[in-house]
């Protein structure tokens, strides 16, 4: 059976680690998993999630997962050059490719037919990156150590839940102060 | 390099700033070289954008970060910049060329450079406009202000300060 989305965030999100996520229904989803205060929900900034993430990889030492899309991606491929330029061994960029712009209305991203962003990480110079298209795969390429770019394959469903019910400056202080413990 | 290059890159380091992102400009040479030579942690981004997403995830992290651009480089950050550093308050300085001013031979570059400081207010940056070495101290008013309120504060660096 093909993976949801929601089953990568729901294994992603088992770990212990810091957790920047997509904005639209990869933020809904994970927090309707589980809320945590290692949880970093974005509300808007499209495109941001994986240099936030690398923002915050390098400048502490807790593990970051990045739950990315592949349409958001697609909007700042040349992040891929610059996590690869600066290869943080606590980054772990996991792309959820679904093929579509899942958030509004799955209308087909260039994935569903040409892209493929394994190659396009592989050629942006990251070194160890991994297409998976079941959780067995997923399991098995989050052992690898960091830097970590995993391409997830999933088919298009979204889980009908509810948007994330926070202000943007409460998941900030929270996230903060959560990294503040983390590290100290 | 010159010293205006030394002296804005101290100005930065003193006011606390301890991460920066950079998109390079022809103006901005001196003060990327400069840096480079300090202890300051620097990520040189592909597209401006990006570097308020290092910036902001800096910042998460307890980093004082910097972006230092060219102002067409605002033009590329205006989403990022208000609904991610602005919407969840997170605290930027931009240290920002200004290009397309009265001095600019490279016509591409006066529409951005004219419209640079109504852009900003529009924004609701606040920023100082920078033209003479003695200005140069307006920089750590605005990182401290920057951080104090958790906000985006500019500074346009004018190529009258090379001239
Ligand atoms: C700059 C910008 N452009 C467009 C949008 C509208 N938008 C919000 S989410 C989204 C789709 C994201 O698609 P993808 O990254 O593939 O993730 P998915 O929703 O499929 O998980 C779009 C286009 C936006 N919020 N910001």
């Amino acid at each position: 059976m093909a993976m949801k989305r929601i089953d990568v965030i729901r294994e992603i999100s088992k770990r212990k680690g810091l957790i920047i996520c997509n904005l639209g229904f990869p933020s809904r989803e994970l927090y309707s998993i589980k809320d945590k205060n290692t949880n970093f929900y974005m509300l808007g900034s499209m495109g941001m999630a994986s240099s936030i993430g690398l923002g915050v990889a390098l400048c502490q030492k807790e593990k970051v997962y990045i739950i990315e899309g592949d349409g958001s991606i697609l909007m700042n491929l040349g992040s891929l050059a610059t996590i690869a330029a600066y290869a943080t061994p606590n980054l772990n960029l996991i792309v959820v490719d679904n093929g579509v712009y899942g958030s509004t209305g799955k209308q087909p991203t260039h994935t569903a037919k040409v892209a493929d962003l394994k190659k396009i990480a592989k050629g942006a110079g990251n070194k160890k990156v991994f297409e998976v298209k079941s959780i067995e795969q997923l399991k098995e390429a989050l052992e690898q150590g960091g830097p970590l770019i995993i391409v997830a394959k999933v088919n298009q469903e979204s889980k009908k839940v509810p948007e994330v019910p926070l202000e943007a400056e409460f998941i900030k202080k929270r996230f903060m102060n959560a990294i503040y413990e983390l590290n100290k | 390099m010159g010293e205006i290059d030394k002296e804005i890159v101290k100005f930065l380091v003193e006011s606390g700033i301890d991460f920066v992102c950079s998109v390079p400009c022809m103006l901005l040479k001196g003060i990327l070289e400069e840096i480079e030579k300090t202890n300051l942690r620097h990520v040189r981004v592909n597209r401006e954008e990006e570097g308020v997403g290092v910036c902001a995830g800096a910042y998460l992290a307890g980093k004082k970060p910097a972006l230092v651009i060219q102002n067409s480089g605002l033009g590329n950050s205006i989403n990022a910049l208000l609904s991610l550093t602005k919407f969840y308050r997170l605290g930027l300085f931009i240290l920002m060329s200004h290009r397309g001013d009265k001095y600019e031979k490279i016509k591409a570059q006066v529409p951005m450079g004219e419209a640079t400081p109504k852009l900003l207010k529009l924004l609701n940056i606040e920023y100082a406009k920078v033209t003479e070495p003695n200005q140069l101290f307006l920089i750590k008013n605005l990182v401290k202000k920057a951080f104090k309120e958790e906000d985006i504060k500019a500074v346009l660096l004018s190529r009258s300060l090379w001239l």
